[in-house]
């Protein structure tokens, strides 16, 4: 039963057609992956599902409900942390936190959730005097504070150094263990590869790919490269022959073998039939990042 | 009504914490009064005024100075920034309406003019011996609805301002046309006829002011123009009040 489903969603701004057809399902408990190059849309589906904007055309339902008809039901339900929105400068830590609880009917405990986004020492900090991170984990911290089935969270991680980054992302897992449903829009590939369990990935308003990170880069791009120094000199044969080989090129020293599937196994295999030592083997496989650009022709930060 | 009541305190909060623009609204005129009161020939009768003081004479447009102050400088800049920083699209992803942060603004900056009003009169009464307005009632109409056309036109940059710089910069004019003609920059006894004519037309209308405060009943006509330009910059600014 899906948690969230957006169908044949349309919308468009004068005559920028900003979604064109955009059809999803988001399951109870996955972290949901929306990419996409800058402009693609996501933002506009994502501000469609929590009922900021009325779709043209297409339908959203969100834990059953309809985002514009039933939004004060929802808003108790989903949180949602938006691209590039801040806070007054001189509003605190525990006073947003306390201010956004009392909206809803049954919130965490905002003091709780200071400690366990790691705020605890900084509660009494005015908001301009957070680091980047630090003002990224309240804003996280404001999207939780209402007890959510559902949070939405765009552009996570944008503007964060990597340690920052990679923080967030253990504290999204911790998010998602606790039972809540994630929507994760981003423009980082790695990010997108790190925590979801499924990615759509939108362009020009459409979603053109929709699987796990690893099912995307298994179809989109299964080619892999096994790099390695024989101990031995290696006739081109032997791995031509095999079947999940595709290409055999030579460095001065390393030989590379350009292939799909198992090809890892197959090289390995035949090599040690015939005594043969792979030094230095090393396994080059694709990553989300070129499922990204070869589907949308764009590299991920453009 | 309960997230009203809690983003009324936090902001009161805020706006209390921001001692610098605190006292440039709340204490100004009052600093001002006390300034001009240090002058003996300011506290002196003088035919000039109808045989009032200077100081008696001066008074409502010390009142201007907080009206377009918290009116048309400080409440569309603090509104234009918290569209700027996606406070106002934030709270409508909550259960709490944005127009609620609006109308906790709004009661905020009413309290703080009615606060410096209440300074300036009484610090003008007990130190300088001006009078109390003569016709309280007249003076609390006039002021009321003074009050509530700047508002409305702050509410009407704050509308179509993109950022908080644009309603700086689309403010200034009217701040300074404000306090031009509230007898702000020169007293209007030194303006030509026309332009101290026009200062009755303007918002605030200082003169129904100065007439309900020496015990004259403000013409209605002041007080109707006061009335129609609140309407229409009101209606105005909700029409085209963009959230984001």
């Amino acid at each position: 039963m899906p948690v969230i489903e957006v169908t044949k969603l349309h919308k468009r701004y004068g005559d920028l057609v900003a979604v064109d057809d955009v059809s999803f399902a988001v399951e109870a408990g996955e972290i949901f992956g929306v990419v996409g190059p800058n402009g693609a849309g996501k933002t506009t589906t994502v501000e469609c599902v929590v009922g900021l904007r009325v779709p043209d055309g297409g339908g959203v339902s969100v834990l059953g409900l309809d985002p514009r008809r039933d939004a004060a039901r929802l808003r108790q339900r989903v949180g949602v942390q938006l691209q590039e929105s801040q806070l007054p400068d001189r509003l605190r830590v525990a006073e947003a936190l306390q201010l956004y609880a009392s909206f809803y009917r049954d919130p965490a405990d905002p003091a709780g959730l200071i400690d366990k986004l790691g705020l605890g020492d900084k509660r009494n900090t005015a908001y301009k005097n957070l680091s980047g991170g630090q003002k990224q984990r309240l804003s996280i911290a404001m999207a939780l504070v209402g007890n959510p089935k559902i949070a939405i969270l765009d552009e996570l991680t944008t503007g964060l150094d990597p340690q920052a980054r990679r923080d967030t992302w253990g504290l999204i897992e911790q998010v998602r263990a606790s039972g809540v449903t994630i929507v994760l829009v981003t423009h980082f590939m790695e990010e997108a590869e790190r925590l979801c369990d499924r990615v759509a990935v939108i362009d020009r308003g459409r979603v053109v790919a929709l699987d796990s990170p690893a099912g995307l880069v298994s179809t989109v791009v299964p080619e892999q490269r096994v790099r390695f120094r024989p101990s031995a000199p290696v006739d081109d044969r032997l791995l031509t022959d095999l079947p999940e080989v595709t290409a055999v090129h030579r460095t001065a020293s390393q030989v590379v073998v350009t292939g799909t599937g198992d090809v890892l196994h197959a090289v390995t295999s035949v090599l040690a039939r015939n005594q043969i030592i792979a030094a230095d083997l090393r396994l080059e496989q694709s990553t989300l990042d070129d499922a990204f650009v070869e589907l949308t022709g764009h590299r991920p930060a453009d | 009504m309960h997230a009203f009541r809690q983003i009324l305190r936090i902001e009161a909060r805020l706006y209390l914490r921001d001692l610098p623009t605190l006292l440039s609204t709340v204490g100004l005129p009052t600093l001002i009064l006390v300034v001009l009161g240090l002058i003996p020939a300011l506290r002196k009768p003088d035919p000039n005024f109808d045989g009032q003081t200077f100081l008696s004479y001066f008074a409502p447009s010390l009142l201007v100075v907080t009206l377009a102050m918290v009116g048309v400088n400080i409440l569309p800049a603090v509104l234009a920034t918290y569209r700027e920083r996606g406070v106002l699209r934030r709270l409508a992803t909550t259960p709490a309406n944005p127009a609620a942060l609006l109308a906790a603004q709004l009661l905020l900056a009413l309290s703080g003019i009615v606060t410096s009003a209440v300074l300036l009169i009484l610090v003008a009464r007990l130190a300088f011996g001006v009078p109390l307005p003569r016709d309280p009632v007249g003076f609390t109409v006039a002021f009321v609805l003074g009050t509530a056309a700047l508002l409305a036109l702050g509410l009407l940059i704050a509308a179509v301002a993109r950022t908080a710089k644009a309603a700086q910069a689309s403010a200034l004019p009217l701040f300074l046309v404000v306090m031009f003609f509230g007898g702000v920059y020169l007293p209007r006894f030194l303006l030509p006829e026309f332009l101290a004519r026009i200062g009755d037309y303007t918002p605030p209308g200082v003169q129904a002011l100065l007439d309900a405060w020496t015990g004259t009943p403000p013409q209605p006509l002041h007080l109707a123009i006061m009335a129609g330009v609140t309407l229409a910059a009101g209606a105005t600014a909700a029409k085209l009040f963009r959230w984001e």
